[in-house]
């Protein structure tokens, strides 16, 4: 039997046993509404409530600053026009980086439809956001700046510490994104200064839908979701019971394993761009070289469609990604990639490797095996190859 | 209604851009904390407040001190009387 590699790990990832096991009551026996004021339901709220507390110290938050959402998505959206409506009065103008996910990126697009400004800031060629020109772009109505801790694209982590000073010197609230690193690296939110931080079950294996927003104690944020008194009114809906307990779960198991995964992923990750760059001529590694998530591999290979690469890769049992619905859906260049100077012919080879804990050595050596043969065969059948060859490297 | 100005307060409960019945269950919450005499400060937006609010501080036995009108929300008043906060008499021992 072929053998199965799975390196998509940003996409999704396999839900733990423990994790599991652990949601399992809440779906039959304990079923109740947390809302109601019997046992059945006042338990359940108790229950939601440990688990607030166990992501808030995932994440060195107090349990009233985590609303469970449905995801990162949801979580961006929420910071994003939590913000932007609730400070109206204030000012008018947002600035995010250039390289967020769609989920910031088409949020803030979507104050530009409203009586807003939003300034899109550019990252230079490894993806890294300065500090410095973010500080020149802020102006006196400027309520809300937006980088994300670390691009699923190309995993580059940010300066949030040095970019949060600035936000705080200048009286601006500042949300990151940090759904690629919540479960990859220890991540703090004092230490990093953010006002706002948005997290998914994802990277620590709780289900897909499960995710949460830390906002700081103390500041306005206008609910997305109206209705009743869940999450402190600042989410109405009947909560995800079962997700949340996987996701409180999975962030208490994450807290210790952290660091083990990081040198585990981060010695697979080194061997396996090691590998590429040694193996296949005319690819860009994409993204900082150093400061970048430890299981993060991203690539550019001159002269075939990512997409198509994944798709004969997914033919050996390699599980990998473009890195953006651009590429792979809409065949349109990777807004992240074009913002960080990648020719757009070259961004069309867009590939990404996210390693887990369960990855090993043999999967690089399988992957390392199988990837320049299928790069061959697509460029064999390339027009582009040829005439390209030397840009990439 | 009862408008106030420049009233001191002991503790403030911020409620902006949250409505019904959010306005009803906090203030209770944080009542509980304080002690006999103080002053809560309600932060808020919602309009059904400035009714909801006074009337259940007499429900309740709080009293409503008043209200005043700042830039971006109003800002309701309650001395903590007796109890719990929700009307109920702490119980010790």
């Amino acid at each position: 039997m072929e053998r199965k590699v799975y390196l998509d790990n940003a996409a999704a990832t396999p839900v733990r046993k423990e994790v599991i096991e652990e949601m399992m009551p809440y779906f039959d026996r304990e079923f109740g509404n947390p809302s109601t004021v019997y046992d059945l339901g006042s338990r359940v709220k108790a229950v939601i409530d440990e688990q607030r507390a166990k992501v808030a110290e995932l994440i060195g938050a107090r349990p009233e600053e985590i609303i469970f959402t449905s995801g990162g998505t949801e979580a961006n959206n929420l910071a994003v026009k939590g913000i932007a409506f609730a400070h109206r009065k204030k000012g008018n103008h947002i600035i995010v980086s250039a390289i967020e996910h769609h989920s910031v990126l088409n949020s803030a697009r979507f104050f530009e439809r409203l009586d807003y400004e939003v300034t899109f800031l550019q990252a230079d060629e490894y993806g890294l956001v300065d500090p410095n020109r973010l500080k020149e772009l802020i102006r006196p109505e400027t309520i809300l700046v937006s980088i994300t801790h670390a691009s699923n694209e190309i995993g580059t982590i940010e300066p949030l510490a040095e970019i949060a000073e600035v936000c705080k010197e200048n009286n601006v609230f500042f949300h990151t994104d940090a759904v690629a690193t919540v479960g990859n690296v220890p991540v703090n939110v004092k230490e990093l200064g953010v006002d706002l931080l948005s997290l998914s079950g994802i990277p620590l294996r709780a289900p897909k839908g499960t995710g949460a927003l830390y906002f700081r104690k103390g500041l306005r944020l206008m609910p997305l979701m109206h209705g009743g008194i869940q999450e402190s009114g600042r989410r109405g809906g009947t909560e995800n019971v079962p997700g949340i307990v996987g996701l409180g779960k999975a962030a208490e198991l994450a807290k210790a394993e952290i660091p083990a995964k990081v040198s585990h992923v981060k010695a697979l990750r080194d061997k396996l761009v090691n590998g590429v760059l040694e193996k296949i001529e005319a690819v860009k590694y994409t993204g900082h070289p150093e400061n970048r998530l430890s299981g993060h591999a991203s690539f550019c290979v001159q002269a075939i469609e990512g997409e198509a690469l994944v798709f004969m890769l997914s033919s050996h049992g390699i599980y990998a990604n473009t890195g953006s619905a651009c590429a792979s859906k809409a065949l349109k260049t990777s807004p992240v990639l074009v913002a960080i100077g990648v020719p757009a012919e070259l961004a069309q080879g867009s590939i990404v490797f996210t390693l887990d804990i369960n990855n090993t050595e043999e999967d690089i050596d399988y992957v390392l095996e199988k990837l320049p043969p299928v790069v061959d065969r697509l460029r064999a059948m390339s027009p582009l190859w040829g005439k390209a060859k030397p840009q990439a490297a | 209604m009862k408008f106030v100005k420049d009233i001191k307060a002991d503790d403030t409960l911020d409620l902006v851009c949250r409505m019904c019945p959010l306005h009803l269950l906090e203030p209770g919450e944080k009542l509980a904390c304080m002690k006999e005499g103080q002053v809560l400060e309600i932060l808020t937006d919602y309009d059904g407040a400035l009714e909801d609010i006074p009337s259940w501080c007499d429900k309740c036995g709080q009293e409503f001190i008043g209200i005043e009108e700042d830039e971006d929300c109003y800002k309701l008043y309650i001395r903590k009387k007796k109890g719990n906060g929700d009307g109920k008499e702490s119980v010790s021992g």
